[in-house]
């Protein structure tokens, strides 16, 4: 018998940082993780010396990884980690950071995650992203991960009954959700008729389904509640967080991720149920992935999400507010930053100080991940809940 | 239904000739035996010899027991087709060229899900289909799903054809119409549908017999070519250089001597001034004006076909220094092959088994008729591979020589 988890006491994330994204950048990952890095010292307040943990995640660092980062912004971290796993990078960081302040490991852990994007930069590493892909996708004309996706949306599509429409009612609703965001790329409305008649990219994937790749950094601080509180720093708690990798790897084509197996345990560990949810920051590189998730973290059955998209707006102001600040299909995706995402506007929801619209009266929040899409279909997958940290709560 | 591929329309010089890309050509060395098979015209997919799983994409441990013993097995290739796409937007200007791009997912009964090219024949999903490997223009191994039965004209569906050499509607040239297996080439090749097929003959005051019949054909062109000339190699390459889509060196000089037979070197050297210089001489001639045009449209420059010889492999001592000539040959096309790799021209090397003719006549059956050669060669075009090992003899070499060449080179030395 294994022995139970042990739950989450007293962790906090605090101080969200976003570097505004640009669509391209002559600057290299270090200055957008730089940037980042000084951001979360002018919130917080913090001297330099007082980040005694940090974890790095980014695609565009090569030849460096943490360590490197730590010399060239001149940190003497005693805890380091490199987590470069994209899309699943901000709960996996959260999900290690925590442990780390609670062992006492470190006091105060950043998480930053920052890629550039220049204007080759998105073909060669999608070219080289992994071996499988470079020897088994890559050569197939794959645009990056529009082909994969494509296909699991095309199969997703025949097997539950989904239909363009929508997932465009998910794009339209982000997109009203960004236009409150000063950072999201995206200013324009989306109307639904905009939606279907854009061009095709991979059938039936076409341009408002896919992410546009961007630079631009992301950041978080984790603590103790108890040191946030002597810092004055508004947080917000950590009740539960799961990861999986390579689930379900019998399934011949992707209709179900990790989060299926690991999502009992995480609103047991919360203590909570999916409509507690006030707000739910969903990994979006695609819009299937945001119905895949819907079903997956328990708001609907399996092959239920296209009926609960047809009822539900996810505005802002609506019905099960569903990536507050645009998510990444309207704001772009900054590389890993894209991961980071959700966390930091759950973060920026849960401590009131969001860049576009509150989520009025928000007290829960769930963030997910996913990504690393090595060869057929997204394998890392994680999700957190966090809570509004009242006030001797 | 795939529509028969008409005529390619006579080409504007005037325009400028678009020049080749290769898909992305990359892969893992574990990746490359996926490669070395489909080079066969085989599918063959590492199967665990400890516990019988079959892996894909290809993997240094065995993804259910971890066990290092996969071997490399072929597969029939049938599935089920569970998802398809259609790209129309690609990072590669090889496919930024080619969009839209049909590709799909295909879970084999074998047991994994592979991402393949799919053929416009193939219904949309679901439906049972068959996975083959073929090369692409890179040469790399490239899946490629096709409808479970053929379909009339399948053979000239878009995508596919980006992974054969077709004859049909294509000029040719063969370097010696004057043997046995040169007219039948150049009667396979009409019989493919060949544009036309220029025809070299070394000595044109000798009429050798068969050529006036071969000068008849309306498809076929008689002209002079002589390996050991470079003025007439390079002449001839000033004339049709820069039309000519297939080259087929079937040119040689055979000579039944080892070393001590035959005191001097006149006949080794007389070898090797067509089978290798010869050799070199075209490639020198030919290979850049097919290189410029490997993406010409519809009927652009294809392949370059070498035939060498399965002596090729191994020396067998009473043709030795023919052997040899042609183990030179060899590797002079292996370097060709990889001069030629960014052009997406295929360098084809057939490997036979001694051909039915004068110079093998103390060989014993079986011997390879020309015409079945001629056949083979057609037909490794058209399926797109790049090493032949036609006939019964190639076969039972080829595979010595894979089992143990140490051994091969002792069985065949008597």
């Amino acid at each position: 018998m294994t022995r139970a988890r042990r739950g989450y006491e007293d962790v906090v994330a605090a101080v969200p940082v976003t570097v505004p994204y640009v669509r391209f950048s002559i600057r290299g990952a270090h200055w957008f993780i730089g940037r980042a890095l000084a951001g979360l010292l002018r919130d917080s307040g913090l001297r330099k010396e007082a980040i005694d943990g940090l974890c790095v995640a980014s695609f565009t660092l090569a030849p460096d990884t943490a360590i490197g980062v730590a010399q060239h912004l001149g940190l003497a971290p005693r805890w380091l980690d490199f987590v470069p796993m994209g899309g699943a990078a901000a709960v996996i960081a959260l999900r290690r950071a925590a442990r780390a302040v609670e062992s006492g490991d470190a006091e105060v852990v950043a998480c930053v995650a920052g890629d550039t994007n220049s204007v080759d930069t998105f073909r060669q590493g999608t070219a080289g992203f992994s071996q499988f892909a470079r020897d088994a996708v890559y050569p197939y004309g794959s645009g990056g991960p529009n082909a994969s996706f494509a296909l699991l949306t095309a199969h997703y599509m025949r097997a539950f009954g989904a239909r363009r429409e929508d997932f465009g009612r998910l794009c339209v609703a982000q997109r009203a959700n960004a236009l409150a965001n000063p950072h999201a790329l995206f200013k324009q409305p989306l109307t639904l008729e905009q939606y279907l008649s854009a061009r095709p990219v991979a059938e039936p994937l076409h341009l408002f389904d896919c992410v546009m790749p961007c630079a631009g950094a992301e950041a978080f601080l984790v603590m103790r509640r108890s040191r946030a509180e002597a810092q004055g720093l508004r947080c917000a708690r950590l009740l539960a967080a799961i990861e999986r990798h390579n689930a379900f790897a019998a399934d011949p084509i992707q209709f179900r991720g990790g989060w299926a197996l690991d999502r009992d345990e995480l609103y047991a560990q919360a203590g909570t149920a999916p409509a507690d949810m006030d707000l739910v920051e969903l990994y979006d590189d695609y819009p299937v992935i945001v119905l895949m998730q819907l079903e997956d973290l328990g708001f609907c059955a399996k092959g239920e999400a296209p009926a609960f998209v047809r009822s539900n707006t996810f505005t802002v102001d609506g019905s099960l507010p569903l990536n507050t600040s645009g998510g990444q299909l309207s704001t772009g995706q900054a590389g890993t930053a894209g991961g980071f995402l959700g966390m930091v506007e759950a973060i920026r929801q849960l401590t009131d100080q969001p860049l576009g619209a509150p989520v009025p009266g928000a007290k829960l929040g769930l963030v997910s991940g996913f990504g690393m899409v090595t060869y057929d279909r997204g394998l890392s997958s994680g999700a957190a809940i966090l809570a509004r940290a009242e006030a001797g709560g | 239904m795939t529509a028969p591929l008409e005529r390619p329309r006579r080409k504007n010089p005037v325009l400028r000739t678009r020049l080749p890309t290769t898909p992305p050509a990359a892969r893992s060395r574990v990746a490359l035996g996926l490669t070395a098979a489909a080079a066969l015209g085989r599918f063959e997919l590492q199967v665990c010899r400890d516990c019988g799983a079959v892996q894909y994409p290809p993997r240094e441990a065995c993804h259910a027991c971890l066990s290092e013993r996969l071997d490399w097995r072929a597969q029939d290739g049938a599935g089920e087709l569970l998802a398809e796409t259609v790209l129309h937007h690609g990072l590669e200007l090889y496919y930024r060229e080619r969009v839209p791009w049909r590709i799909g997912t295909v879970r084999l009964d074998c047991g994994p899900a592979v991402v393949a090219h799919l053929h416009g024949d193939c219904p949309a999903p679901p439906a049972r289909v068959r996975v083959r490997a073929c090369l692409d223009r890179a040469g790399q191994a490239a899946l490629f799903a096709i409808p479970e039965k053929d379909t009339p004209s399948m053979a000239d569906d878009r995508q596919l054809r980006e992974m054969t050499c077709d004859p049909q509607h294509r000029k040719i040239l063969v370097t010696d119409g004057k043997t046995a297996l040169g007219q039948a080439l150049v009667r396979a090749f009409v019989a493919a549908g060949a544009e036309l097929v220029w025809v070299g003959h070394a000595e044109p005051w000798k009429r050798a017999p068969g050529l006036d019949a071969l000068a008849a054909l309306p498809q076929s062109t008689l002209v002079p070519l002589d390996l050991t000339d470079a003025r007439s190699v390079e002449n001839l390459a000033a004339a049709i250089g820069g039309k000519v889509d297939i080259l087929v060196n079937n040119a040689e000089h055979h000579r039944t001597f080892g070393i001590e037979a035959r005191r001097g070197i006149d006949a080794a050297r007389a070898e090797m001034d067509v089978n290798y210089f010869g050799l070199l001489r075209l490639a020198q001639a030919f290979a850049p004006a097919l290189r410029a045009r490997g993406a010409d449209g519809a009927a652009s420059a294809a392949a370059w076909v070498n035939v060498l010889s399965i002596f090729a492999l191994a020396n067998f001592p009473p043709h030795g220094t023919y052997s040899a000539s042609k183990a030179a040959a060899h590797s002079a096309a292996q370097c060709l092959r990889a001069e030629m790799r960014g052009s997406g021209v295929r360098v084809v090397n057939v490997f036979p088994g001694p051909i039915d003719d004068e110079w093998n006549q103390l060989l014993l059956p079986p011997k390879l008729a020309p015409g079945g050669l001629a056949n083979a060669i057609v037909a490794a075009l058209r399926s797109g591979v790049e090493d032949v090992y036609p006939g019964d003899v190639a076969q039972d070499w080829l595979a010595r020589w894979r089992d143990n060449p140490k051994a091969l080179e002792r069985e065949v030395a008597g």
